[in-house]
């Protein structure tokens, strides 16, 4: 087990969605194997034995794959390092005596809920526009009736590993979901299966997250490079021809 | 009250079929007048909501989680099981029927897995056609690995990452019934009281997380699909709001809890590194497909395992089952793994770990068949080394990351440490064949029921049960249910019962509030865990049971004595949620400990000390145990025991063995 | 929805009128830029005048001239309003952010250096384009060149004169080569954004597109600054 180190961190506090917020300093002991989370519990504990009122944050499975977390540390969503979610870092990214902002995803579509806790139900609603392939159960072929290449197959793979945790959003100086949206229109425009919606999806999807209140993207890649699944910037490409295709055969 | 489990007469392979073509029907018109409340939305509960949606029902979808795309469910990595027998290995359902039932150690009801192993193909069918990528071959074809217990190679998979993608197929169709109106999603919202009228479940009350209000949701048949309790254990696999509240509280109003004891060790965790661990991560069983399982035969050998020469190291999954080797069932590999660390053959700083090797493999399977496909003649091990690099990164690469994040050691030059922890639960609310619970019109699904895994779950089979549950059984079988219920109108929410179960639920959030005590809620849920891990995990005996019980009593007291709630009970307040789940798991802990004190044998997952063969294997008692132990509520911490006998007909009950 | 709706309101449809836009600019930049660099034959400014005669005069040029401006003024409009509208999404801001560590400084500075290039624009037009269309706010000189294939006298406007006299002054040659920096970074992001938006993403074509898209935003820019800066200096006359 590493060395103890000493962080003072200033936290977002938000009592509520309407309520103004400020930032709270405090420090915390904490050590190098210690996950950015697990700070955070032992901050909390302290503060509930101080009677003082625990800082409220997203989490569930803490291993980087139910997109729950989501915490903006120094500026960057899910912390310094690339590929990861914040479950995922741990202290050892830090220096001991390191001063450490953390704030919640903002953008206009993501109201906070609580510090730095914020409603992502936008996310749902785009899926629900379109996201998905209208076959209900009882209807499918044998698996293998369909060939799929093993490319394909990789590809619409890579695209489906997006975790739904915003960050993209959150990076994006215009607080943009392109990234979001578009790697679920790669994902089900390349496979067979995903064809005969394959242009309605992609309006449904793209108005309504116009609709939600997110930016238009200007290409500037943040998403991409703070995405912790690595989801390429190319499925934004893809979203832009499904579109454009699209609304030329009128939909 | 004597459990009827409603097995359909027949010969086992005619029961579903049978039940499908005779069961009742509810006509579409009737159905759109019919509501199903869902709480709960994984595999089996997006699956099953999004089904029943289809088909006309109106269901309301609840989920604690802020999306139902974040339910637990997403984070299994391994595979689905499936009988397809598309690698011609001879698989077929009866043998994944007889695969489950054997690896569940004899304690699984047939006609169940029987029917499991029937719908396994479809759920692969379905998936696929939902678009969910799995892993194919060159040819375009499914691809398919091995998973412990078995000997053929039917687990579908899309990296190590198949749950998510199971996952995110059944919350987009969930999503798309939402769309269509069909579905009226709660997320943020927890179930903390089941309805009853007239012994009826009629809906629920569910606590909005954001506003604290509490909610009054009527329905015409609930489900419970909220998955297992192995957060009971406080450190798991399990993601840190899995919760035991919605089954509990059914428990409580009249479900009986079935095999509550029998929980799943994982033999390959990454392995405890101090004490503010807040909860473990898998790594999946998959890897043992590639990685071998060692200790030094030393003991107390502290070099770096690099050093340690191939004579001097202790192959003991390999040396104890040679026909299973590294993939024999999770309670049998995490077993030996204990037995090697307690007899101190264990590695790493905390003695309690033993290695997962890659090295032989990368070599010796990636990477000659790697050279002589590139036509590399007599590589030399370096070489032969970094091609089956390239192909272990290729299979198992974000897992190999995520041990690397978490450990900062790297798996591709060091052997990973691993060591056993809290999986899953086989145990839970008792069902019958139609998946309804003791109380009528009360529902349980996947992880939650008390499932087809018997005494000990084979990977890659919790998907399975869970979508299977939830596309093709529930589907079909609440028809019986339902068909009955055409004549009810939506009672009303001011009914007295509503009232009653809302003043209580809100009642014990006060009571929670004004402890005012001086300990942090997640300081009793450790040592809850504590407790449990040390007296009712991997090994257990009839007196650390009773010292177990006496603890959690005593420790719950304190609770209700210390604890400390900050906030309100009108605003987000995650610890008053903890508060109420942690309270539960101190009741359920307790039941646990007796369960497993009942149960005078060791079986699958629930191994007693006392009851073990010469060699330290499991030792069953078929006579006086080849039961489910159905536990009802009686009051305040007071339970009655009900056995629902299980007849084996098609299966020879044997010892179990995996030599 | 209709088409003018999905073209100014939609944002991807947004995304797509910057681009066309975009990518019309860029043509016309390189021709502009080819025009230009006809100075460079040291020739007293006779096949640039040449070149800016047949620019006046050809009826193709002057029609597609109306689509330059109209395609000028969408995407500095439509870029302006986009600027604006993508700030409003998020209305509480970071109190501490680390765009750098993402994205390229002059990615996400795209309405600064829009606005850098439209303020030079404005003062170019009036220094060169106002004055070649409209005669105003004086008329050009005029040079007289002997016809190559006919050898008759020919009248044309000295737009070259009109150089020299305006890179005369050194505060002029700063902004235009100001201006030139804040196009080349402009086009640095808005070559290849152009081509990300309108679809095109390769594994293969993409570097290429990059690469060139590179080069594009490095030479013209060069070429455009360095006639007032050689002009100045007196090394072209």
């Amino acid at each position: 087990m590493g060395q103890s180190m000493r962080i003072n961190l200033q936290v977002w506090r938000q009592r509520n969605e309407k309520a103004q917020g400020q930032f709270e300093t405090y420090n915390v002991e904490t050590n190098p194997d210690m996950s950015f989370l697990e700070m955070f519990d032992v901050l909390n504990e302290q503060l509930i034995e101080e009677g003082k009122e625990p800082v409220a944050f997203d989490h569930d499975c803490r291993e980087g794959i139910c997109g729950m977390c989501s915490m903006v540390i120094n500026g960057r969503p899910h912390g310094p390092k690339q590929g990861i979610t914040t479950c995922q870092l741990h202290m050892r990214s830090f220096q001991n005596g390191d001063t450490i902002v953390v704030e919640p995803w903002r953008a206009n579509a993501f109201p906070v809920v609580k510090d730095l806790s914020v409603n992502r139900s936008a996310f749902d609603r785009i899926i629900s526009a379109g996201g998905f392939v209208s076959v209900n159960t009882g209807n499918a072929v044998d698996a293998n009736s369909v060939l799929i290449s093993k490319e394909v197959a990789d590809e619409a793979f890579e695209a489906a590993t997006c975790i739904g945790c915003g960050a993209c959003v959150s990076a994006c100086k215009n607080a943009s979901a392109m990234l979001f949206v578009g790697a679920k229109v790669s994902q089900l425009s390349m496979l067979p299966q995903g064809q005969p919606e394959r242009e309605t999806r992609v309006v449904a999807m793209v108005n309504q997250m116009d609709a939600e209140g997110f930016g238009a993207c200007t290409n500037t890649g943040a998403c991409a490079a703070e995405c912790p699944k690595q989801i390429p910037l190319s499925v934004i490409a893809n979203l832009n021809r499904e579109f454009y295709k699209a609304k030329l055969n009128g939909k | 009250m004597k459990l009827d489990s409603k097995i359909p007469q027949g010969s086992i392979n005619e029961k579903w079929t049978q039940y499908k073509s005779s069961v009742p029907l509810v006509n579409p018109a009737n159905k759109r007048h019919l509501n199903v409340i869902v709480v709960g939305t994984g595999l089996a509960g997006a699956s099953a909501a999004a089904t029943l949606a289809e088909m006309g029902y109106k269901v309301s979808a609840f989920c604690f989680q802020d999306s139902p795309r974040r339910a637990h469910s997403i984070a299994a990595q391994g595979g689905i099981n499936a009988a397809k027998n598309y690698q011609n290995d001879g698989d077929s359902v009866y043998r994944l029927f007889y695969d489950t039932i054997k690896g569940g150690d004899y304690r699984a009801r047939e006609a169940n897995v029987h029917r499991l192993a029937e719908v396994s193909t479809n759920i692969i069918d379905q998936c696929v056609a939902q678009g969910v990528p799995f892993a194919r071959e060159y040819g375009g074809t499914l691809s398919n690995r091995s998973f412990g217990g078995t000997q053929v190679q039917r687990t579908f998979y899309a990296a190590g990452q198949t749950g998510q993608q199971l996952l995110l197929g059944a919350y987009s169709a969930l999503e798309r019934q939402v769309g269509l109106g069909n579905v009226k999603m709660y997320a943020r919202h927890e179930m903390i009281e089941v309805v009853t009228i007239d012994g009826k479940a009629r809906g629920i009350i569910a606590r909005n997380l954001i506003s604290g209000q509490l909610e009054r949701h009527f329905g015409h048949a609930v489900l419970l699909c909220t998955g297992g309790y192995g957060n009971v254990f406080y450190l798991s696999t399990n993601a840190m709001g899995s919760n035991v509240t919605a089954a509990w509280k059914a428990h409580k109003a009249g479900a009986y809890f079935g095999n509550p004891c029998f929980t799943q060790i994982h033999p390959t965790c990454i392995p405890v590194s101090g004490h503010y661990q807040s909860k473990l991560t898998l790594m999946s069983e998959s890897l043992r497909n590639d990685g071998r399982i060692w200790v030094p035969k030393k003991q107390g050998d502290t070099r770096h395992p690099n050093d340690i020469p191939e004579e001097e190291r202790d192959y003991y999954l390999e040396r104890r089952y040679p026909a299973f080797g590294n993939l024999v069932p999770r309670d049998i590999a995490s077993r030996a793994a204990k037995e090697r660390c307690d007899a101190g053959y264990g590695v790493g700083p905390s003695k309690m770990a033993v290695y997962l090797d890659f090295k032989y493999n990368m070599i010796n399977k990636y990477g000659r068949a790697e050279a002589s496909k590139r036509g590399i003649a007599n590589p030399d091990e370096a070489t032969l080394l970094e091609l089956g690099k390239e192909i272990i990164k290729g299979q198992y690469g974000n897992l190999f990351d995520m041990y690397k994040q978490i450990t900062d050691e790297n798996p591709y030059e060091v052997p990973m440490r691993i060591y056993p922890a809290v999986h899953y639960t086989m145990g839970g609310l008792w069902v019958d064949y139609e998946l309804m619970t003791t109380v009528p019109g009360l529902y349980a699904l996947g992880e939650a029921n008390f499932s087809d895994h018997g005494a000990n779950r084979l990977g890659a089979s919790a998907l399975m049960q869970g979508l299977a549950d939830g596309y093709f059984v529930i589907p079909y079988t609440i028809g019986n249910y339902l068909s009955k219920e055409i004549h009810t109108k939506p009672i009303p929410t001011d009914h007295e019962a509503f009232d009653q179960a809302e003043k209580k639920a809100a009642e014990r959030i006060n009571m929670f509030l004004n402890i005012n005590g001086k300990r942090s809620v997640e300081s009793y849920h450790r040592e809850l865990g504590k407790i449990m891990w040390d007296k009712c995990g991997m090994a257990r005996n009839e007196k650390g049971l009773n010292e177990a019980i006496s603890e959690i009593r005593a420790l719950r007291e304190d609770f209700y004595k210390n604890v400390r709630v900050p906030g309100t009970a009108d605003e987000f307040n995650p610890e008053l949620d903890k508060a109420g789940r942690v309270a539960d798991f101190l009741e359920l802990g307790e039941l646990m400990c007796i369960d497993a004190l009942n149960r005078n044998e060791s079986c699958g997952g629930h191994f007693r000390e006392e009851f073990q063969t010469e060699e330290g294997e499991a030792l069953r008692d078929d006579e006086k145990y080849l039961a489910v132990f159905a536990w009802e509520s009686k009051g305040e911490n007071q339970w009655e025991l009900h056995r629902e006998e299980l007849n084996y007909e098609n299966i020879k009950i044997q010892q179990r063995s995996y030599k | 929805m209709g088409v003018m709706s999905f073209l100014f309101s939609s944002s991807l449809g947004r995304k797509l009128v910057m681009a066309v836009t975009g990518v019309s600019l860029i043509a016309f930049l390189l021709v502009h830029c080819l025009i230009n660099a006809t100075v460079f034959f040291n020739d007293g400014g006779k096949t640039f005048n040449y070149a800016a005669r047949f620019m006046a005069e050809n009826w193709l040029i002057r029609t597609t001239e109306i689509f330059l401006f109209l395609g000028f003024i969408i995407h500095i409009g439509q870029g302006l309003w986009l600027v604006f509208d993508n700030r409003a999404k998020r209305k509480a801001k970071y109190a501490k952010s680390a765009g750098s560590a993402n994205s390229k400084w002059y990615s996400r500075s795209m309405g600064l250096l829009g606005t850098l290039i439209l303020i030079f624009l404005v003062l170019h037009l009036k220094h060169f384009w106002v004055v070649s269309r409209f005669g105003m706010p004086h008329h050009l000189g005029e040079v007289q060149y002997v016809a190559s294939h006919t050898g008759s006298q020919e009248v044309l406007e000295n737009l070259f004169v009109e150089m020299v006299n305006v890179f005369a002054n050194p505060i002029a040659v700063i902004v235009y080569v100001l201006g030139c920096f804040s196009l080349a970074y402009h086009l640095l992001h808005g070559f290849t954004s152009a081509f990300q938006t309108l679809g095109i993403n390769h594994k293969s074509y993409t570097p290429l597109i990059s690469s060139l898209g590179t080069a594009f935003s490095i030479i013209i820019p060069i070429v455009f600054a360095a006639i007032p800066v050689v002009m100045h200096l007196g090394i072209i006359k």
